[in-house]
């Protein structure tokens, strides 16, 4: 394994300081014939806002989908906070957890979806405290408390009891934003959460999320085509092109003095318009 | 031509013979929509060949006629000595549920199957236990693309049940024969059944058809 000399568990065996929240290991995905993600390594600290950008079919919700096991990598490994998330090492052989563990590893990661993906059965109370039920075991009078404050905060404080087709996608959107930190979690991926928007609602989920990134020290991958918002939010950016990262550094390095013309490339086709 | 008191002495006969009807359509129904459920779960979470098992079974069932599944069943019964004893009627509506659930199976399959995606992919985000997902989750909006169906199967079902004379189970239309025989009133006899199945199975179509709208809601 060329780029590393550690293996998954040594690094899971040792001290709790500074583990990364994120991890990714030499990591592979490809689709049948095609080759999305090879050998990719990087790490993303605890707290740390990163937004990954590059043209579409680079591998960026890839990475997202990987971190969140709805596709299951070909190769490598992903650690989250040093623990193995759906493969471990045992001597030479490359072991799959049993799904129940993955299951338990991805708990505290949440996701925002493009297309909200809210219940379409069930109110807005009732889609955020599904989870922080069935799944943290908490009350329901605790989670629907919860759920109350949430939707204050995103702006939502009247809608508890509507369905979601009722609403405005920006509200679809913020709902789903308060569904994702009921469960508290330590990662939170955005994958172009703002791409399905009207553009005068981007500006509501823009809000909310920038409070939340302020209020917060949620680790966060974000994949958008907001260069406004990646520069104000993330701390770092990682320029992607043929799943491979291409150009990583703060955001205003990045920006104002691409290293790599493919990353001036991009950034001058997204920021046109 | 058409004879009033034979149509009044008829009556009573034929709401008996009714009485049976109802019985089988409710209780196979009721076998149908539960067995059907499990079959489309168990076709979903079994392993490899015990799936491929169950499908042939499905498979059997659905492709030999219902009359050859209770004659069959009938007799094969009637050599035991427990078995034997189990009344027409009650081996009656466990067959014609059975057979039912073969097909209501797919159709709560294929409702499984027209849940978005992304529904699958926010029950994974949220680590939701696939219990309780598929219960609060899937099933509710399967059956919206279920019910309807469901439905057709219940009215089919309950315009099955005649077959049930095969197995000597004196049903509406048993009865009406019956009655047209002794009396030589058939036009008296089957005009009355036809009636009743007019007339039952009429408002369940409506019922089916407020019980999806209430479904479609959202």
């Amino acid at each position: 394994m060329p780029g590393t000399d550690e293996t998954p568990q040594s690094r899971a065996d040792g001290a709790a300081a500074a583990q990364p929240a994120i991890e990714f290991i030499d990591v592979e995905k490809r689709f049948g014939d095609n080759v999305v993600l090879q050998d990719l390594n990087f790490s993303v600290a605890p707290g740390e806002r990163v937004t990954l950008i590059g043209p579409s079919g680079s591998g960026k919700t890839t990475i997202l989908r990987l971190i969140m096991t709805l596709e299951s990598l070909t190769d490598g490994y992903i650690c989250v906070h040093g623990r193995p998330l759906t493969h471990e090492k045992r001597g030479d052989r490359r072991v799959a957890l049993p799904k129940k563990q993955v299951r338990s590893n991805t708990k505290r990661i949440g996701m925002v979806f493009q297309h909200f993906n809210l219940f379409p059965n069930m109110t807005v109370a009732e889609n955020i405290i599904e989870a922080p039920i069935h799944v943290l075991g908490m009350s329901r009078a605790d989670a629907l408390e919860k759920a109350r404050a949430l939707l204050k905060r995103v702006g939502l404080a009247d809608k508890e009891n509507e369905h979601p087709t009722k609403l405005s996608g920006g509200q679809q959107q913020r709902v789903a934003i308060a569904r994702a930190l009921a469960m508290d979690p330590e990662v939170l991926l955005l994958d172009e959460v703002t791409s399905a928007l009207d553009p005068e609602l981007v500006d509501d989920v823009l809000g909310a999320l920038r409070e939340i990134a302020e209020t917060t020290d949620i680790t966060m991958l974000i994949v958008t085509h907001e260069m406004q918002f990646a520069r104000d939010v993330s701390q770092r950016v990682m320029m992607f092109s043929d799943g491979q990262i291409i150009e990583d550094g703060p955001p205003d390095e990045i920006f104002t003095r691409p290293q790599h013309e493919r990353t001036a490339k991009f950034l001058s086709a997204v920021l046109e318009h | 031509m058409w004879d009033w008191s034979r149509a009044f002495d008829a009556l009573p006969l034929l709401l008996k013979g009714f009485g049976n009807t109802l019985i089988a359509t409710v209780g196979g129904t009721l076998i149908a929509v539960v067995l059907g459920l499990v079959i489309a779960i168990l076709l979903r979470v079994l392993p490899r060949w015990i799936n491929w098992l169950l499908k042939l079974a499905v498979a059997f069932v659905r492709n030999t006629p219902l009359v050859v599944q209770l004659l069959f069943i009938y007799f094969l019964f009637a050599k035991h000595p427990v078995l034997a004893g189990i009344p027409s009627l009650t081996l009656g509506l466990i067959i014609i549920g059975v057979h039912y659930s073969t097909y209501m199976s797919e159709s709560y399959r294929a409702g499984i199957d027209s849940v978005p995606k992304g529904q699958w992919e926010a029950i994974s985000a949220l680590s939701l236990p696939p219990a309780r997902a598929f219960r609060s989750i899937v099933l509710p909006q399967a059956l919206r693309a279920t019910v309807p169906s469901l439905g057709n199967y219940a009215v089919a079902m309950f315009k099955d049940t005649p077959f049930l004379f095969a197995i000597g189970v004196v049903e509406l239309v048993t009865s009406a024969q019956q009655y047209g025989g002794r009396h030589f009133a058939y036009t008296e006899a089957f005009t009355l059944a036809g009636l009743i199945f007019l007339a039952a199975s009429y408002p369940t179509s409506l019922l089916i058809r407020r019980l999806e709208k209430s479904l479609a809601r959202y």
